[in-house]
């Protein structure tokens, strides 16, 4: 297994290197730069800046420097925020993006679970109806609609939590509940549809022939096999929520990372939207390999050597 | 027989409620099994055997309900609540099932599983569990069984998977053990070596077994009594012996009939060779990834030569995984393959799919499974005529449907169900289906891959007359692959037996059936056709 996760290490430097190539030379294809403004900067201003970061190098070469500091773990200056480097920036908001995306995860984790067994058990009667139709419509609905509804009646009409900013864990649970409810209907769905068909499978009819326990008939064996689809799903899952949702962040007003791939982008601030890029394929790169770990400990038909 | 009974069913029904309405599967049956007894329940599928006893155990599907008495040793079983079910269940009935590969939990160590009635029924620790569970596989015979505990289902074949369920269903010394078709999916070797087994542990434990099944040749070595099933009713009952040398209810007497009569002629010596393969050697990589090697090569086909004659009918014979199918695959060149192969003389052996396309006309395939071979989505005219438009384009439609027509008729289908679809047909109405689609483009070679067996005997005699007289009227040479060795007796005149990916024994069918040379056809012999019976007291009708 040690050797496995070393493989997949190392199976992930080339991986990174094609998206961090891809990146640099998509986000240099769209026309403009970091310091076209409304008014032109005077022509020598301009050529100072582009020569202080390396803009009047051909592409290639800056490529190349590019490439030799994120090897140095160095991620450039922001050309937007220009007191701050990428690394200062992620430094701060990503814990907490994490934090709140943490959170999210894991509640969408318990409830989708719990609710979906719950359906699955109690299929086709009001419980069942219930949660899939409440799942149906919680998928549905786009967070940039949730996000201000319950800003809106929690924090302006009711008072009852602060509608937006940063600071207190009141400030964390709305913007929490808006990341965790869209999953928890996607995990509660999926859940369902799995427990229903390892109820049916044939190793649940031995356990039951067998007059086992019905809780030993569910918890071990038909959810245990439930599981594995959900667990699939975390994958990706965790890497997005993880690594902070833009609508959120901006929305709620959070400084988390989220907000900088899509103003970086807009700003053509070309190092911070590479940082984010990078630090996001790690993200994705790790918690695939965490749930093929847990997905190899959990079903031990898989192996991975 | 003056024993009481301690299962004792009266006027069980069983229905299921559908969407076509409700479906009487069981319709007021009575059953009695003494104890130390062999009862069998024989039927063809649908006939309602296995969910008499699901009715019983009360494991029908949530659309199933069960109406009517099953008493054991006094207890009513329908309608008790869950809780005293599972006081009876996994105690004193257990029950073996017809799939081996599904029935164990994939997730959980084998030894577990078969500690968990243990420990649920008798409160046993989990060390003496273990204990009990390492004596119990030895019972049933698995080879180191202090290691074999840990394995999990998927390091075990399927013959050690159905003895690690019978060593569960052991576990709490039961008083009846239902066994409902354990060996259906086995092979015949295993499948002997498993009802060996069984005979042997019900004579050294007392228990009494109920048998369910549809191959009336377990029955006869195994059963003291028979219940005849057939559309949810028991149409007859008796002794074994008494059934079997008298049956008096016509529908027994057809399924004793059922097993495919007959012998085939050898062609003449001087008829062309159609087909010859020479050298034939399949090999699959097996394993590998992106950062490691290839784990190793399995040799699926090695170095097999055939010639198939004008007329001949060669039966390819083996178990699962002997390389039956991926040889006549390779004859057809649907695989890559080493070695030489000629079609009338014409080495194809390299031929790429263009070149092969006009050949295949001539080279069809008829495969096992009459449900997934056949496009859900299409007409069984569509079906039948698909090959027409890619080999005879300028065929107008009116004249595409006459050749539908007559292909349809010839394997005795009525052309008015042409416009149906494929779900509308039973397995054997289908299978003739996929008979007709490959006949229609008159062939000269067909491969017919275990063309019956998925379907009940009386079908598959049906199957095999039919192909005997299509062979008769067009002079067809088959490459006819089964398990199944009374068919491939009824089909065949040349027989190569095959186990892993190399011949065994080959030479006429007489010469194989009547003085087998090697040990492994005389065991394959031995467990198919051999009447001796599994248990002692049995006679021999």
């Amino acid at each position: 297994m040690f050797a496995y996760v070393l493989r997949r290490f190392a199976g992930a430097v080339p991986t990174l290197f094609i998206i961090v190539t891809i990146a640099f030379f998509m986000i240099r294809l769209a026309p403009g730069g970091p310091f076209d403004l409304e008014r032109p900067l005077d022509p020598l201003i301009m050529a100072n800046l582009e020569r202080a970061f390396n803009f009047d190098k051909p592409l290639w070469q800056q490529y190349l420097i590019y490439l030799g500091n994120l090897a140095q773990g160095d991620l450039g200056p922001s050309f937007t925020r220009r007191d701050f480097t990428v690394m200062d920036l992620f430094r701060t908001g990503l814990p907490v993006s994490i934090q709140i995306g943490g959170m999210a995860l894991s509640i969408a984790l318990v409830v989708g679970v719990f609710l979906g067994a719950l359906a699955a058990l109690r299929q086709n009667t009001w419980v069942d109806y219930m949660v899939v139709g409440t799942a149906t419509f919680g998928i549905t609905i786009p967070t940039f609609v949730i996000a201000p509804l319950l800003s809106l009646f929690f924090g302006v009409m009711m008072g009852w939590l602060p509608a937006g900013g940063w600071g207190t864990w009141q400030h964390m649970v709305l913007p929490i509940a808006t990341l965790a409810l869209p999953q928890i209907a996607i995990i509660a769905r999926l859940t369902r549809g799995a427990t229903i068909e390892a109820l049916r499978s044939n190793h649940v009819r031995t356990a039951r022939a067998y007059g086992l326990p019905n809780y030993v008939v569910v918890g071990v064996h038909a959810l245990r096999a439930a599981i594995l689809p959900v667990v699939s799903y975390l994958g990706p899952t965790a890497a997005a929520l993880l690594t902070g949702s833009v609508v959120v962040e901006t929305i709620f007003g959070i400084p988390g990372i989220g907000r900088y791939f899509v103003q970086g982008a807009l700003g053509r601030d070309y190092t911070l939207v590479m940082g984010t890029v990078v630090v996001i394929a790690c993200f994705v790169i790790v918690f695939n390999l965490i749930v093929d770990i847990l997905y190899a400990w959990l079903d031990p038909r898989v192996r991975y050597d | 027989m003056d024993k009481q009974s301690i299962l004792e069913v009266r006027g069980l029904n069983v229905e299921f409620e559908t969407n076509d309405g409700v479906v009487h599967a069981v319709k007021g049956i009575d059953l009695d099994v003494k104890p130390g007894e062999a009862v069998a329940i024989v039927g063809e599928s649908g006939s309602g055997k296995s969910q008499t006893t699901m009715a019983m155990m009360g494991l029908l599907a949530s659309n199933g309900r069960a109406r009517g008495s099953a008493r054991y040793r006094g207890q009513e079983l329908i309608g008790l609540s869950e809780r005293k079910l599972n006081r009876v269940r996994g105690e004193k009935i257990t029950m073996i099932f017809q799939e081996p590969m599904t029935s164990l939990d994939p997730l959980y160590r084998i030894g577990r599983q078969i500690a968990e009635p243990l420990i649920h029924h008798r409160g046993m620790s989990a060390k003496a569990a273990r204990a009990r569970v390492i004596e119990l596989l030895d019972l049933v015979g698995i080879p180191n069984p202090e290691r074999r505990v840990d394995s999990y289902p998927h390091e075990m074949s399927g013959g050690q998977r159905q003895r690690v369920m019978i060593a569960m269903a052991l576990a709490n010394d039961p008083d009846v053990l239902i066994a409902d078709e354990p060996t259906t999916a086995l092979d015949v070797t295993i499948q002997a070596q498993i009802l060996a087994l069984l005979a042997e542990l019900q004579q050294k434990l007392g228990m009494a077994i109920v048998f369910i099944t549809h191959d009336l040749g377990i029955v006869r070595r195994f059963a003291d009594r028979v219940y005849v099933m057939r559309s949810g009713e028991v149409v007859e009952e008796g002794a074994t012996e008494t059934l079997f040398g008298a049956p008096k209810h016509p529908y027994t007497k057809m399924l004793l009939a059922a097993e495919p009569t007959g012998r085939k002629a050898a062609p003449p010596a001087e008829a062309q060779v159609l087909l010859e393969g020479r050298d034939v050697e399949v090999v699959f990589a097996a394993g590998g990834g992106w950062f490691s090697r290839s784990a190793g090569e399995v040799r699926a086909v090695d170095h097999i030569s055939v010639a198939l004659r004008q007329g001949q009918t060669i039966g390819i014979v083996g178990e699962s995984g002997s390389g039956k199918s991926t040889l006549g695959r390779a004859l057809l060149r649907l695989l890559p393959s080493e070695g030489t192969v000629r079609f009338v003389g014409q080495d194809i052996s390299d031929a790429d799919k263009r070149a092969m396309r006009p050949l295949r006309k001539e080279l069809q395939l008829v495969f096992q499974d009459p449900f997934g071979s056949l496009s859900p989505r299409m007409t069984v005219g569509q079906v039948v005529t698909e090959g027409l438009k890619v080999h005879e384009p300028s065929l107008p439609a009116r004249e595409r449907d006459r050749r539908a027509v007559e292909a349809l008729k010839e394997v005795g289908l009525d052309p008015a169900m042409r416009n149906r679809y494929p779900h509308e047909f039973s397995g054997g109405q289908r299978q003739r289906i996929a008979i007709a689609r490959a006949m229609i483009l008159k062939p000269k070679v067909v491969v017919l891959d275990e063309p019956t067996s998925a379907l009940d005997r009386s079908v598959q005699k049906q199957i095999v007359d039919l192909l005997r007289d299509l062979q008769k009227a067009h002079d067809l040479s088959y490459l006819f692959i089964s398990h199944d060795l009374a068919v491939v007796r009824a089909m065949a005149d040349h027989i190569i037996v095959m186990r892993q990916g190399k011949i065994v024994e080959e030479g006429p069918t007489e010469a194989i059936f009547d003085n087998p040379q090697e040990p492994y056809t005389q065991a394959l012999m031995a467990a198919a056709i051999d009447g001796t019976p599994f248990r002692e007291g049995v006679v021999e009708a």
